[in-house]
């Protein structure tokens, strides 16, 4: 029992995340933040966005705050709001004000599932002027060079309600990420949940059967993500087919017949 | 426990069910058999020769014939399959067949057995085809092979398959069967088996037949070896499989070549040339059932088609991706794309990276389907290929799919290809009617009269109306004040909490304001009666009350397409699409509308059917269908009165059982009488009079959804 809390400012990355570059992402990251530019990371779900962000926190040995939009997020979930307390009212900070403040890296991952009233106050940080207009304080607060937006989303989702407008997405310099090719998904693969090389190249083999039915059946093929999470146990002692099931299967889709096909072709390849 | 029969009041009763005065059938006999038995089983067989006379005499009355017989060696549900089975034959194939399986029990009783341990297509077919898309490469697709064709076989577009795969014992083996055949077809595709020039030998060889025997035969052994590699899961199942198919296979003389079969690096050509020249020594083995067949005719056509067709549809994609980069591209002038294929390769060649001026590109996901197809079918993307299609080069006309006119098909002989085909409810038969129904979506010819203007300014002051009160039920965020817990403080809650407080009164928690959403979230579809009798005023109102819902709808978000249907017996049921969910309401909705034209009859379950499908399809929270008519069930073959009336109750219980809420809205004034029966106590709208129509139907909508 050693959980203890930490304010959000506080929380530093103190050891090294593994992350494993596909490509220059990491120059451009650190470009993009010594010139003061907001960044968009693209890509779908379980490829490694918020592990980068991690791994970038760590590199840049920034505090990280991460925000997981719902589409209840209201601005004042971000900016900060009043709570009343002994008989008065008491300002608190949300958590992009705090970030804004302390010079914190700010991540709002999924940013397309927020309200889109809630979008647009994100836009005096993400162009040049860099300030938060906080309208209820009528104070404006200008950000310090160390703070740093960053946001994500997922393409592939096709529906036109969960689109990036225009003028928001035209603030950012984007990262696209990608499932990482197939020798490199398995070294990722056997480096997080321990095992052996070969059987990682088979999980990520049937990962790419799930994702060639991406389209026709299924909404997204098995993400890395999943695919540590059924390396780990496998790692500890569960047979690969069931840890397929358990673990990837049942997390992609809820369709009967699909899993049963899923299921086949797990058992086919272990 | 009801009294036993005497042979008299059998005999009455079997008289009446078969119509003895008509079909002179000799009934004395079968009386005295039934009156044998105990009361129970007289009860028993009385209920189904009832079921089996309402679709034929004949049938019903082969079958007390034999359910005597077998009653003792069959249990019930046995003899129940077999007679509703008897009654889909009758449907499908005539009497002279469905009399067949009367007669012949012992064959269903095997044929049931099958039924029991096999896997039949139809229930395996979606997982499978799920299972194909999985593997890599081209998209597959399954279909079922020919009636009486027992072997697989694939023509590199789709999988052929046979009904019912029974040759083993469990089910669960039958189906992994199933599945290894549908490897084995794919491994012919994915591992280039018909790369070999197979049939251009084949034309001039002698032994043309022992030729492709043998070609097979040592296709097959390498093919497992490239499973094993591939698949080491499956190949396990194939090596059980295989002690069970127990076919007595001496491979001794074809041993040497096995080594070399086995080998990643053997290709069909290599197998191609050692059937040649082992020709005359070797002895083709029989192949085994999961190994299917090849047909090199239909595949080599298929190929050659493809070919062609992919080699133009690169060209085209290309052209139009370099279009596209020409779009983006911040300097003017026009930029000349070179495309090649990288100098990587993927080790297992499924894929090729395609590169722009020896850049990578990110290439849309139609040409890399593209691509991968192409690899399959000659191992290499040929330079050719990849230069962009000229201006004028392809017309793309040509290369996409037609489109069939739903009117053709009455020029031909077969009436149901293309159709929806849907079952219908046999209320005396207790049971459906397999595919019953033959039905088309067809469009209306758009009228563009005054129709539509004039029904406009006849209600002007009712739709102004109708949109202020449609426009209240619109969905709205409103601040709800007072609330336990919310974004914001709610100053005028928290001041009077205050004094209270200095008052020394209890304090109230509720002091914050919470931003409500209220999301309608509505699909709807209105299926409008357009069979003749609403000829004349009811159309005309119809008409009108289609206008003035939709011009109150388009105030709301609500998601709503409108149908109407009509038809003339089973095999010509017609929806007619007046608006579907994704068109938006223009002109040539309005004209549509207008074009609505009295047809034939009212045959209402197969609409009902197909228009619950369409709204299964539809992410709503509410789905609603409202069906705007004039009477009752009415259809030219035996669809009136209650049987009619029964298929029309059971669509809807379908359709309430997907959750979908369906309403009726009628001008028949006898409607009381069935309706009820139909829609349930509450959910229909009976109107006295015509005129009333277009006033009623919006505010019924309204009320419906608020």
């Amino acid at each position: 029992m050693n959980a203890h809390t930490l304010k959000a400012e506080e929380y530093f990355i103190k050891d090294e995340p593994f992350y494993q570059a596909v490509g220059d992402e990491i120059a451009v990251f650190e470009a993009a933040y010594n010139q003061k530019l907001p960044v968009l990371l693209k890509g779908p779900t379980g490829c490694g966005k918020t592990r980068f962000m991690e791994y970038m926190a760590w590199r840049l040995k920034r505090p990280l705050i991460t925000v997981s939009c719902h589409d209840d997020l209201t601005a004042s979930d971000l900016v900060g709001r009043y709570l009343i307390s002994g008989g008065e009212t008491v300002w608190v900070d949300g958590p992009l004000a705090r970030s804004v403040r302390t010079g914190a890296i700010c991540y709002l991952d999924e940013i397309v599932e927020a309200r889109k009233d809630t979008m647009v106050v994100i836009h005096p940080l993400a162009d040049d002027r860099r300030v938060l207009p906080m309208e209820k304080l009528g104070e404006v607060l200008a950000a310090s060079s160390e703070f740093c937006l960053s946001v994500s989303y997922n393409p592939g989702y096709q529906s036109v309600l969960k689109d990036l407008k225009q003028s928001t997405r035209q603030r950012f310099v984007a990262l696209e990420f990608d499932y990482p090719d197939a020798e490199l998904e398995a070294r990722i693969i056997a480096k997080e949940a321990d095992i052996d090389l070969e059987l990682a190249g088979k999980l990520v083999k049937f990962a790419h059967m799930t994702r060639n039915l991406k389209g026709s059946g299924l909404e997204e093929g098995a993400s890395t993500r999943l695919l540590v999470h059924a390396a780990r146990l496998i790692h500890d002692g569960i047979s690969p087919v069931t840890a397929c099931h358990c673990a990837i299967a049942q997390a992609l889709t809820d369709d009967s017949e699909m899993l049963t096909a899923i299921d086949e072709l797990s058992s086919s390849l272990f | 426990m009801p009294a036993s029969l005497s042979t008299e009041d059998i005999e009455q009763k079997l008289d009446l069910l078969l119509d003895v005065e008509f079909s002179f059938l000799k009934t004395r006999h079968h009386a005295e058999t039934l009156a044998a038995l105990p009361s129970e089983k007289q009860h028993y067989l009385l209920v189904w020769i009832d079921r089996i006379a309402s679709t034929n005499i004949q049938l019903a009355y082969q079958f007390i014939d034999q359910a005597v017989a077998v009653l003792d060696e069959m249990d019930k549900n046995t003899v129940e399959d077999w007679a509703l089975y008897a009654m889909d034959t009758y449907d499908q194939a005539g009497l002279h067949k469905a009399l067949a399986v009367i007669r012949d029990v012992d064959y269903f009783i095997r044929l049931n057995h099958e039924r029991t341990y096999g896997a039949s297509y139809e229930d395996q077919a979606s997982v499978l085809l799920h299972f194909v898309h999985g593997l890599s490469g081209r998209q597959l697709k399954i279909d079922q092979s020919n009636l009486g064709q027992d072997l697989a076989w694939t023509d590199t577009e789709t999988i052929y398959l046979p009904s019912l795969i029974a040759k083993l014992d469990s089910c669960h083996d039958n189906f992994l069967l199933y599945k290894i055949t549908v490897t084995f077809l794919w491994a012919q595709v994915r591992f280039g088996t018909f790369r070999a020039p197979l049939q251009q030998i084949l034309e001039h060889h002698d032994e043309a037949e022992n030729v492709q025997q043998l070609f097979h035969t040592l296709e097959s052994i390498r093919l497992e070896a490239c499973i094993q590699r591939e698949l080491p899961g499956l190949y396990r199942d194939i090596l059980r499989i295989k002690t069970h198919l127990s076919i007595n296979k001496d491979n001794s003389v074809l041993s040497d070549l096995i080594d070399q079969l086995e080998q990643p690096q053997c290709t069909s050509q290599i197998s191609l040339e050692l059937a040649l020249t082992n020709l005359q020594h070797l002895q083709s083995c029989q192949s085994l059932y999961y190994q299917g067949m090849i047909k090199p005719e239909q595949v080599y056509q298929t190929m050659m088609d493809r070919i062609d067709k992919e080699k133009a549809l690169i060209k085209i994609s290309l052209a139009d991706l370099e279009e596209e980069l020409n779009k983006n591209k911040s300097k003017p002038g026009k930029l000349d794309a070179r495309f090649t294929k990288s100098e990587e390769e993927d080790i297992e060649r499924t894929s090729i990276e395609i590169t722009l001026d020896d850049q990578p590109i990110s290439v849309p996901e139609n040409i890399r389907t593209l691509s991968k197809s192409i690899l399959l079918d000659l191992d290499d993307i040929p330079a050719e290929y990849l230069e962009a299609a000229g201006p004028g080069e392809y017309d793309p006309e040509l290369f996409k799919p037609k489109e069939e006119d739903p009117d053709d098909v009455w020029k031909g002989t077969y009436h149901e290809e293309g159709a929806f085909l849907y079952n219908e409810w046999d209320y005396r038969r207790q049971h459906y009617r397999k595919n019953w129904c033959a039905m088309r979506e067809k469009s209306v010819t758009p009228v563009y009269d005054s129709f539509v203007s004039d029904t406009l300014n006849k209600y002007s002051g009712l739709i102004k109306h109708l949109r202020k009160t449609f426009e209240a039920m619109r969905d709205e965020n409103r601040v709800l004040k007072r609330q336990t817990d919310g974004e914001e403080v709610d100053i005028d809650a928290l001041v009077e909490a205050l004094t209270d407080s200095c008052d020394g009164s209890e304090m109230t928690d509720r002091l914050y304001t919470r931003m409500h959403k209220s999301e309608r979230n509505i699909a709807v579809v209105i299926m409008v009666d357009m069979s003749g009798s609403t000829k004349g005023w009811i159309n005309n109102a119809e008409r009108e009350s289609l206008i003035l819902l939709c011009e109150a709808l388009e105030t709301l978000d609500d998601r709503y397409a409108i149908y109407g249907f009509s038809g003339v017996a089973r095999k010509r049921c017609e929806l007619y699409t007046i608006k579907t969910f994704d068109e938006p309401y223009n002109s040539e909705i309005k004209a549509r509308i207008s074009g609505i034209q009295p047809k034939d009859y009212t045959r209402m379950g197969f609409a009902i059917r197909h228009l619950s499908k369409l709204l299964n399809e539809i992410d709503a929270r509410t789905r609603i269908l409202i069906t705007i008519s004039d009477g009752k069930p009415d259809d030219y073959d035996n669809y009136r009165g209650e049987y009619g009336i029964e298929d029309t109750r059971r669509a809807l219980i379908e359709a309430r059982r997907d959750g979908i809420h369906p309403y009726c809205i009628t001008i028949d004034e006898r409607a009381r009488d069935y309706l009820p029966h139909m829609y349930g106590p509450a959910a229909f709208t009976v109107l006295d009079d015509v005129q009333q129509l277009p006033l009623k139907v919006s505010d019924i909508y309204r009320r419906l959804t608020i």
